[in-house]
């Protein structure tokens, strides 16, 4: 007979939750009682309240187990895990699981299921298939199919990834590089992490297809240096890419060319802005430069440059492999395909929800979220980072598409949602956001430098309670300055925080209705 | 013992950018980079002491004094916030015996503010060495603080 495969995750979220002493009491007891098991350390699935979930291979399918501590591992086997046998802590079958079944999983489709460092895995679950379509496509061609996708930046500005591979293709140059964004700085995500942990070959494919179209042979991955675990496995991935032909001197055995190194970031917020970067990836400070030149025209080391955030590289692959038509008609309007949208916060199942544009805060929030985990209700939910809007609950049924949000001034941004019960104290939260803009800024720009300091100030002034009404007016000038007088987003919305949370919670601070309307 | 200063350079002198591999490298080998090392590097990668000085001090990770030797990250981002972050850096500052950004006197532990981990979905976040700890609560703390040596 042959060893039954046990699956223990070995994503940063799931060894936060114990997963390798998880893994080291299953091994011990299994031995203990002769049986035998083949343990897989998969990435995570993204239920990330089941972490560490445990899952067994059966006849049925993967039955899953979570969260399981080392105490449980004993009553577990005696129930007969590794049978799928029935148990409190059992849900099921994996794929059954409603969070899991009511998503759309095109980018995130092998996440959990497979060893992030087994080519062979990646190939048995479609790995490869859009980079081998690709190496027979020209680049005109690759340059089509990426636009007809629709597929927009998913770092942030949501612009389009065709057009800018176009300029780079469009040209003539000794040396050009793709550099993948993974700084991921973003409060409320971890979509990038999982991806970089959990199926790092994806990334490897995405930034080899739009090396080839834009005619690239050196490629970088900026990852942030809070996540170690990532820059290990992606370190890993690339050589055991390398080994296989994948990456290297000869791409699948074609005349393409791509070098692909891993590149530790230091701690530094802004840069996850792509030009501040490129001046961290030179070896210097991380200040933003001023555009133009484009970096698509003049970016790392002065050359021709494509930089994409993860997902984005990382939705390439799909899009190559099933279509662009595919991918295309998922979502709505203008925002085609889908997002990984990351549950954070107060929130009773927070996780990784990936879909198709357009489904709407409320059903992220109640539908898969489950409330808080607080059991209080939900007060406010920043949408889009630490430079998103406070979202109130009278905007929860607007369509999650980059132009419904933008219509009522709030920004998707990366995906990140985190959500806050009725304690929140809004006026500290927009207090929080100068704060970071104080601590964080690259120090280019005076508003964005100076002025997140006052605005600290002046919010402690508005909680202080002398001249309020004066305060309020004060700080709104403050963040219309910020905005217009900020070379990137960290000053110029920074705003946007702190004055949604300003117009949707004036009593958090001392604030009454009328009041608000005088200010 | 540590690689020497100068074969670290060594390696990363004729990288591309190779300045911040090298910052990380020196940091690996020593734990921080001593404002005496801001010379051979600068003679190393033909920049001026400034330069190198403006690199190490813009980025919140590279570090200029020695560490505790645990070091004690709490995250401070908006996800952990909304699961009482701020309560939990209270307690810790308060069970260490420092605040945020101090090294104990007797070398033990360092805090560290952290800004997200990317662990958001179970905040709030922590990090002790190179262990992750997610849904920190008031109970688990004793445990989590584990490694730090009690004080004498
Ligand atoms: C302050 C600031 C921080 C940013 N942080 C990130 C980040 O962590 N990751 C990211 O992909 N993009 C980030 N961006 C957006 C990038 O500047 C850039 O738009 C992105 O890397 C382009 O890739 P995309 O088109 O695939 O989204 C940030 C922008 C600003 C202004
Ligand atoms: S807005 Fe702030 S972070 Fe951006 S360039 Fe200006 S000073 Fe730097
Ligand atoms: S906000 Fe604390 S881990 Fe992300």
């Amino acid at each position: 007979m042959s060893a039954v495969k046990v699956f223990v995750p070995c994503d940063s979220a799931a060894l936060a939750a114990g997963a390798n002493e998880v893994a080291a009491a299953l091994l011990n007891e299994c031995a203990r009682r002769g049986l035998a098991i083949d343990l897989v350390r998969n990435g995570s699935r993204g239920l990330f309240w089941l972490e560490p979930l445990v899952e067994v291979g059966t006849a049925l399918g993967r039955v899953a187990y979570g969260p399981v501590t080392p105490e449980d591992v004993v009553s577990l086997l005696d129930a007969g895990l590794l049978d799928g046998g029935e148990h409190a802590l059992r849900h099921g079958i994996t794929e059954q699981i409603p969070f899991l079944a009511l998503q759309e999983r095109l980018t995130f489709r092998r996440m959990g299921i497979t060893d992030p460092l087994s080519l062979a895995d990646y190939e048995a679950h479609d790995g490869w298939q859009g980079l081998k379509r690709a190496v027979g496509m020209g680049s005109a061609d690759l340059l089509h199919e990426v636009t007809h996708s629709g597929l927009r930046g998913r770092g942030g500005a949501a612009f389009p990834a065709g057009i800018k591979w176009k300029t780079v293709a469009g040209l003539q140059a000794a040396q050009k590089y793709v550099v993948c964004n993974a700084d991921e700085g973003d409060s409320g995500t971890y979509s990038d992490r999982m991806t970089l942990e959990g199926d790092p070959f994806m990334l490897i494919e995405g930034m080899a297809i739009a090396a080839m179209t834009v005619g690239a042979t050196e490629g970088y991955i900026y990852i942030r240096s809070e996540y170690p675990h990532a820059v290990a496995t992606m370190t890993r991935a690339i050589a055991l890419a390398t080994e296989a032909g994948f990456l290297g001197d000869r791409v699948l055995g074609s005349e393409h060319i791509f070098h692909l190194h891993v590149r530790k970031a230091a701690g530094s917020y802004v840069c996850g802005e792509e030009t501040a970067m490129l001046e961290s990836l030179e070896g210097k400070r991380g200040i933003v430069r001023a555009k133009p030149p484009l970096p698509a025209i003049e970016g790392l080391f002065g050359l021709p440059t494509v930089i994409n955030n993860v997902i984005t590289f990382a939705s390439v692959p799909v899009i190559l492999a099933r279509g662009a038509q595919f991918y295309r008609d998922y979502g709505m309007g203008r925002s085609h395909g889908t997002l990984p949208f990351q549950l954070a916060g107060n929130v009773k199942q927070g996780g990784l929800v990936e879909k198709a544009f357009g489904l709407t805060l409320r059903e992220l929030l109640y539908g898969f979220g489950g409330g808080t985990r607080s059991g209080r209700p939900i007060k406010a939910v920043q949408v889009g980072g630490p430079l998103g809007a406070y979202v109130p609950e009278s905007q929860w049924d607007v369509p999650l598409d980059y132009e419904a949000y933008a219509a009522i001034g709030a920004v998707l941004g990366h995906g990140g949602i985190v959500v806050h019960d009725d304690t929140a104290d809004m006026a500290g939260l927009a207090r929080y956001a100068m704060e970071f803009c104080a601590i964080e800024s690259c120090g280019k720009c005076t508003p964005c430098r100076i002025g997140s300091t006052r605005g600290v100030e002046v919010i402690d002034r508005i909680a202080g309670g002398a001249n309020r009404e004066q305060q309020v007016i004060l700080l709104r000038d403050l963040c219309e300055t910020m905005v217009g007088g900020s070379l990137c987003a960290m000053g110029s919305m920074t705003p946007l925080p702190v004055l949604s949370a300003l117009d949707h919670y004036p009593e958090d601070f001392g604030l009454t209705a009328a009041d608000h309307q005088a200010a | 013992m540590p690689e020497p200063l100068d074969t670290l350079i060594q390696q990363h002198r004729n990288e591309a950018g190779g300045l911040m591999p090298l910052l990380h490298a020196v940091q690996a080998a020593y734990g921080f980079v001593a404002p005496e090392m801001v010379e051979p590097i600068a003679k190393g990668f033909n920049l001026s002491r400034a330069e190198v000085h403006g690199v190490i001090s813009y980025y919140h990770h590279f570090r200029t004094t020695p560490p505790g030797r645990t070091v004690v990250q709490v995250c401070r981002a908006e996800a952990c916030k909304a699961c009482g972050s701020d309560g939990l850096m209270a307690e810790v500052e308060q069970r260490l015996g420092i605040k945020a950004h101090e090294t104990r006197a007797d070398g033990a532990v360092s805090l560290e503010p952290v800004y997200c981990l990317g662990l958001c979905a179970q905040s709030p976040a922590m990090q002790v060495n190179d262990r992750l700890f997610a849904r920190v609560t008031p109970e688990r703390l004793p445990a989590v603080l584990s490694a730090v040596e009690v004080a004498a």
